[in-house]
């Protein structure tokens, strides 16, 4: 290779290379995959994972790992329905309340998923898998298994009204990775993050109080968690315990693909949202294509290790756990 | 004069262990003073209750003549006492700055947000302490490890401005990472910065201990058993209060060193080379010989080492065990052949700590003892307690965890798990590295052992004077190529001089 393009330079943008390879393949494989309306339905499918993706974002680069995110979903969602429709049913109304009470309600989610993980000292993967099932029974609780439709106009508009040939969700869901960025980058609870996953026995020595650090840390993503919940109720206009199914699968695996190492210490939210990309354009191009619905679960879970596979970094490692 | 900080009579108890028996230690104002004591002399124990993360249980910590306590280190850094690790303990994927004010970036904060052209400013005006040039939002995995010491070192100097009181700070075996100027360049340092704090100096290097120090501070079995002054101390008296006896004049076993024989080769290097790691390498080991390579950092030395246990393939030449041409580079073909390696991270490669002794000794050859995939238990253990009784190995039992052994005995679990599976060319990887003078001895006492019994060693020593005495045959190594070769017999060794001379 020459000097022109480093190694670490190539590694480092590889996750957006891989997208964009992807794009071309679908668009040579159908031209209707290239156009302004397809990638809007990518945006809208991508929208609630990506939110899910930044939160276990900051989880991933303390080293930690978050699984809750189906029962935070779940919860958040059936919760937020109850509270819309408890408080008037429209957003011209009282009931906007809920939006913010949401928010609210997935950091205090995520404040005990960090509680049980860091008080309790059970590690993070075992803690945060609990706390998603008690998530989901929660929300089962609420509905008692019914689905709570949701359909206030003004509140749909999320999905329906289009500026730039996008829905407003997809608007919205910038912003938030905007905002998610601005935490990583410029606040001291973002930075943290990196310097709990990078040592945190050195973290510790250096007077760094690591347990806030982690609490906080699932708190930020319970919030994230929320607002994906959010995005998902405005997709479909319809809240229940499903509403958060396979979305573990989708962020994990956005993040990992985008390039942010399962061992902590590097990566961020821009690697995510490229991951979120790269295995919705994976799932959508399948579609577009024709391929068999039967087909479609086992072929993304082969290109996601392909993914993988390029856009990541593993020659440093000697074992893999 | 009042001591500005000060022990009296303080006590640290561990489950089973009396750690600090009533030590007495005091520190004046603008005083450089050293720490020495062997491995598990209570060294690391009091500087941890001095700089916060351990508390005391007896006696007092005094500040200027006040009790304190410190619950954690941000405690004692508040109070001033601020601490210099040993080598890589800044976090390195995070910037400089960053890890100059980690846990502090408070100061940095505004409206929530962080200030990162502030960071860097202060970053400046602390690097500026320890004359180091380098720009703060430089990622610290791009440092040198003297540049990383330095930041270090400015880290703990941003006290300074943080407390009103006088500053003491630890430093931690600061010269083990370093190059010889670049120690001279840290103690230069450390001499015009008496001016801003107060030093404890903790080192294995005796010398450098004396150089460096005011007042010398000597432990053993968690007592302060002397303190001196450096102007009247000297390296052997030192050595001997801290083990307790007179140091065998003859530290590298020497007139233990027996001819090897000549006639039975068992590693065969024919001019192998490895892109951007050696080129041209050629020699030959013999049965009883220890041969050691010679060469700085970098110069190849690991890496053919690696290629022998089978670790990395050498892209040209050809590579023969006992006879026989090597074609498969893989560790465990290597070990079938007989090769055992024991590498420099004891730790990481070497022992698996959570595992006990027997299944450490038995990890490499459990095919060995299995009979269908199932083990043999109770013959594992036996051969345990064979190696354990003919190594000296300190343990409680074969089942004691590898974790909680010394240095010197889990190197020599490592050693007995390759020998009792009937290696006999071993590939020592820096084997006195971290050890204390005790375990040193130990070592080279095995590797005379070794020797009297035919197998060959190749060696990465960790001095030169540890590759002078110990060795048969030396190989002088500089950017991957082999410069000098010389034969060390007892009586004729060469001197460090004629080595550096090839090295650099």
């Amino acid at each position: 290779m020459s000097n022109f393009v480093s190694k670490e330079k190539l590694q480092k943008w590889a996750p957006l290379l891989v997208l964009i390879a992807l794009i071309f393949v679908f668009s040579f494989a159908n031209s209707n995959f290239l156009s302004i309306r397809n990638f809007a339905r990518i945006g809208i499918a991508s929208t609630p994972a990506l939110m899910i993706a930044v939160g276990v974002t900051y989880i991933i680069i303390m080293g930690s790992i978050d699984l809750s995110m189906e029962g935070a979903v779940a919860v958040s969602a059936v919760l937020f329905a109850t509270l819309f429709i408890a408080f008037g049913g429209s957003l011209a109304s009282w009931a906007w309340l809920a939006v913010p009470v949401t928010l609210i309600l997935g950091s205090l989610f995520g404040l005990i998923n960090g509680l049980v993980h860091v008080k309790l000292k059970i590690p993070s993967f075992m803690a945060s898998l609990s706390m998603g099932f008690v998530g989901i029974g929660l929300s089962l609780l609420v509905t008692g298994g019914d689905r709570i439709r949701v359909e206030d106009p003004l509140f749909r508009s999320l999905l329906t009204e289009r500026y730039f040939g996008f829905p407003l969700m997809v608007h919205c869901a910038l912003v938030a990775l905007v905002i998610g960025w601005f935490i990583q980058c410029y606040t001291r609870i973002g930075r943290n993050f990196y310097a709990v996953g990078g040592g945190e026995d050195l973290a510790h020595a250096s007077g760094l109080n690591v347990q806030k650090v982690r609490v906080l840390g699932f708190m930020i993503a319970g919030v994230f968690y929320a607002l994906g919940a959010l995005f998902a109720v405005a997709q479909i206009g319809i809240a229940e315990t499903a509403t958060g199914y396979n979305l573990m699968f989708v962020s994990i695996t956005s993040v990992v693909v985008g390039g942010t190492a399962l061992w902590g210490g590097n990566g961020g939210v821009w690697n995510s949202l490229i991951g979120v990309l790269i295995v919705n354009v994976i799932n959508n191009g399948m579609i577009v294509v024709g391929l068999p619905r039967y087909l479609q679960d086992g072929v993304l879970g082969l290109l996601v290790i392909v993914a993988v596979v390029l856009s990541t970094d593993r020659k440093s490692l000697a074992f893999v756990k | 004069m009042i001591p500005m900080f000060e022990l009296k009579k303080v006590e640290k108890t561990f489950p089973g262990v009396r750690a600090l028996k009533g030590v007495d230690f005091e520190i004046k104002r603008g005083e450089i003073v050293g720490l020495v004591g062997e491995n598990g002399a209570g060294k690391s124990t009091l500087m941890k209750v001095i700089y916060g993360a351990y508390q005391h249980d007896g006696g007092e910590v005094l500040v200027d003549d006040k009790p304190v306590r410190f619950e954690n280190p941000r405690q004692a850094m508040e109070m001033g006492v601020g601490m210099v690790f040993q080598e890589q303990s800044l976090i390195s994927n995070l910037t400089v700055m960053e890890n100059i004010f980690l846990g502090f970036e408070q100061q940095f904060v505004r409206f929530g947000l962080m200030d990162w052209k502030h960071m860097a400013e202060a970053a400046r005006f602390q690097l500026a302490k320890v004359k180091l040039d380098i720009d703060p939002a430089t990622t610290t995995s791009e440092l040198s490890f003297a540049q990383r010491q330095l930041v270090e070192l400015a880290k703990v100097l941003t006290l300074e401005e943080r407390v009103d009181g006088d500053l003491v700070i630890l430093l931690d075996e600061p010269t083990s990472v370093l190059a010889k100027e670049e120690v001279e360049l840290l103690f230069k340092l450390v001499r015009e910065l008496t001016e801003r704090a107060s030093f404890i100096f903790v080192s294995h290097r005796m010398d450098e201990v004396i150089e460096l120090s005011d007042r010398i501070y000597v432990m053993k079995d968690g007592e302060v058993v002397d303190s001196l002054k450096a102007d009247d101390a000297d390296v052997d008296d030192i050595q001997h209060k801290m083990v307790g006896r007179n140091v065998d004049k003859e530290y590298y076993r020497e007139e233990k060193q027996k001819p090897f024989n000549k006639d039975q080769v068992l590693v065969e290097l024919d001019g192998i080379s490895r892109a951007s790691s050696y080129k041209d390498i050629s020699l030959k080991l013999h049965a009883g010989e220890v041969l050691c390579l010679v060469g700085t950092e970098g110069s190849g030395r690991e890496a053919i080492i690696r290629t022998i246990f089978g670790l990395n393939r050498p892209h040209l030449g050809q590579v023969s065990i006992k006879g026989e041409q090597v074609h498969t580079f893989k560790a465990n073909e290597m070990v079938d052949r007989g090769v055992g390696y024991i590498p420099r991270e004891r730790k990481i490669e070497g022992i698996v700590s959570g595992m006990n002794v027997y299944e450490n000794m038995t990890l490499s050859q459990m095919g060995r003892h299995s009979r269908f995939g199932v083990l043999n238990l109770a013959g594992e253990k036996k051969l345990a307690r064979k190696w354990i009784d003919r190594l000296s190995i300190k343990a409680s039992s074969e089942q004691a965890d590898c974790g909680n052994l010394s240095g010197g005995n889990q190197q020599k679990v490592v050693l007995a798990k390759w020998r009792s599976g009937g290696s006999n060319i071993i590939l020592l990887d820096h084997p006195t590295r971290g050890l204390d003078i005790g375990a040193k001895e130990d070592v080279y006492e095995m590797v005379r052992e070794m020797s009297d019994e035919g197998v060959g060693v190749i060696l990465i020593a960790d001095t030169l004077e540890e590759a002078i005495g110990l060795s048969h045959s030396i190989l002088v190594l500089k950017d991957g190529e082999i410069t000098k070769r010389f034969d060390c017999e007892p009586g004729n060794k060469p001197s460090l001089y004629d080595l550096v001379h090839y090295m650099v």
